[in-house]
């Protein structure tokens, strides 16, 4: 079983996955810079958060456009395993992945905290070590995180079960109250991919990985999808 | 033959604009009320093309495949001589 980290300029969380995959986690894996492209076959593809390419023109979207995404898209397609955290969700969803986008907050600023999320599914290899409707705590830090789709998108995304998380407060509860960034229907992570195993989300769950962190909850994103290898090998 | 294209990209009717909502709340902070603000981005590209029409829609892919995304964007393209 191996992991692969691609590394974009400007990404800047990609040790921080890796170590959390291959560290706290126990499973093999490689940074791996765009340029290189893809050399071997991963069982799973992170696309880490940073400020690829500055963010220029829009979050992800220069990313999304570079040779080694159509690797990435084409494992997706195949049913391979693909998480965006942050910035990497904006280029999952810039490369088609996911619908929709995630751009500018609601309030132009860059917000950085631990907040709560709702699992709303529990059927993905991400989600599978969650319960349904489990209040979880990992931090989000990003300007362009707020998730807009069309009404069509967000329909189908809600009667296919592809929403995995949405902002809630501490009892679960889903209001604009506790919607920092403005997101239609506090989305913050949306499963792709034949069978949804492909999720951007914009919370960091490798900065919920040990409890010294004050959260232990995103870890179970990456133990979940272990369990899943595990379980094709 | 050699061209330049202004392309303007905005925000479809009706998306938010926060970066809009907060210049505007600073014009009114120094004192200009103003009755709506929104932003764009115009980009000026220098391409060579066959003719007109040819420059047109090469500029229009930039923007179906790069410039613009079309969840919450449009755009427009100006050729000029």
């Amino acid at each position: 079983m191996k992991f692969a980290v691609v590394q974009f300029g400007g990404s800047n969380c990609d040790r921080d996955v890796q170590y959390v995959i291959s560290e706290v986690c126990g499973a093999d894996c490689d940074l791996v810079w765009y340029k290189d492209g893809l050399k071997e076959d991963y069982d799973a593809i992170v696309l880490p958060g940073g400020f690829s390419y500055g963010d220029y023109l829009r979050a992800g979207a220069i990313a999304a456009r570079t040779g080694i995404m159509d690797t990435v898209v084409r494992h997706a397609q195949a049913g391979g395993l693909v998480l965006g955290i942050c910035n990497g969700a904006q280029i999952g969803a810039e490369s088609g992945m996911v619908p929709g986008i995630f751009t500018m907050n609601a309030s132009p600023t860059f917000i950085c905290k631990p907040v709560c999320l709702r699992v709303e599914e529990n059927t993905s290899p991400f989600t599978r070590l969650f319960k349904k409707g489990e209040v979880v705590r990992i931090p989000i830090a990003h300007k362009e995180g707020r998730y807009v789709a069309s009404q069509e998108e967000i329909a189908r995304l809600n009667a296919e079960g592809r929403i995995a998380f949405r902002f809630c407060d501490e009892q679960g509860e889903v209001t604009p109250a506790v919607n920092p960034n403005g997101a239609a229907e506090n989305i913050t992570g949306v499963l792709g991919g034949p069978a949804r195993n492909v999720l951007c989300m914009m919370p960091h769950p490798e900065r919920a990985s040990e409890e010294v962190l004050g959260s232990a909850d995103g870890k179970k994103v990456f133990l979940g999808m272990i369990k899943s290898i595990e379980e094709r090998e | 033959m050699k061209f330049t294209a202004k392309v303007t990209i905005g925000l479809k009717e009706g998306m938010l604009d926060p970066e809009a909502r907060a210049i505007q709340h600073a014009l009114a902070n120094i004192g200009f009320e103003t009755e709506g603000l929104s932003t764009a981005r115009v980009f000026t590209i220098a391409l060579d093309a066959e003719d007109r029409a040819a420059a047109q829609a090469l500029v229009e892919q930039m923007c179906e495949r790069l410039l613009a995304n079309p969840v919450i964007h449009r755009y427009e393209v100006e050729v000029l001589a």
